[in-house]
């Protein structure tokens, strides 16, 4: 079950937002400091991928988070609501997104990179598209649950 | 926070972009305008400074590959001065650190290019 959970307009203003947020739940939630970079910067590509997807296909519809800690893992799941719009082809074809040596396949607008970055940084991450909408879920190492802490 | 980018140019040629603050979704569209506007004006050597950078994220990264892209068409040159290890790691994690010559203070920079020549 979600314990903190956040939507907002397709807007990239509001992904500076959800970063903030995410970050200071996660530190609520006993993730390493150390890690908090990481988890800033993951749920931030995951956000803006989002927005971008609505803005092309729902820009009305809100992007979704849903922040859950238990079980020792601190995990973060964002939602579109654009049907089968993964951004990488195949969904979760996270490997697909190599170490360019040339420029020529990278988009100007990051998409790639993107994942590539998301792929990077989060300690596991599942990238799942349903008839609703991609979802992209991520997880690291928590102290605490979010119910436990105060 | 708002994204300050500011230039000037060497008398050497090279122009240096300072950047400071966040560049994200939201701020990136700045940095690429100022890279767009400078190849425009015929600057083609650039040099990006990073050290004042909070946080970096693929669009960021995807501008500054844009702006690389505009300058080798005209046989130039986008390099970055970055020793911020968060930063230089998004770097590593998309491989571009073998795409960007990154150097550790502008003077470094300027003093490679001078050698180069």
């Amino acid at each position: 079950m979600a314990i903190v959970e956040l939507s907002f307009s397709a807007l990239p203003v509001h992904v500076r937002t959800a970063r903030l947020i995410v970050t200071a739940v996660a530190r609520r939630c006993g993730v390493d400091e150390a890690l908090l970079d990481e988890v800033r910067l993951a749920v931030g590509e995951a956000c803006s991928r989002a927005v971008e997807a609505h803005r092309r296909q729902c820009p009305d519809e809100p992007v979704r988070l849903e922040l859950a800690g238990s079980g020792g893992r601190f995990e973060v799941t964002v939602s579109d609501a654009v049907p089968g719009d993964d951004g990488t082809g195949p969904a979760g074809d996270l490997a697909a997104v190599g170490a360019p040596e040339e420029l020529d396949f990278l988009s100007d607008d990051g998409v790639d990179l993107g994942l590539a970055v998301i792929a990077g940084l989060a300690d596991d991450v599942d990238i799942s598209a349903t008839p609703k909408g991609v979802q992209i879920r991520m997880s690291w190492p928590a102290s605490a649950s979010l119910a436990e802490a105060d | 926070m708002d994204l300050k980018v500011n230039d000037y140019t060497t008398d050497d040629g090279l122009t240096v972009i300072t950047v400071e603050g966040e560049i994200d979704v939201y701020t990136a569209p700045k940095l690429r305008e100022k890279l767009i506007d400078l190849v425009n004006k015929g600057k083609f050597h650039l040099l990006v400074d990073m050290e004042k950078v909070e946080f970096l994220d693929s669009t960021g990264l995807g501008v500054l590959v844009g702006g690389l892209k505009r300058v080798r068409a005209h046989d130039g040159s986008l390099e970055l001065v970055c020793t911020q290890e968060r930063i230089l790691k998004i770097f590593r994690i998309t491989g571009l650190t073998k795409v960007f010559g990154i150097h550790d203070s502008i003077a470094d920079a300027e003093e490679k290019r001078k050698g180069a020549k």
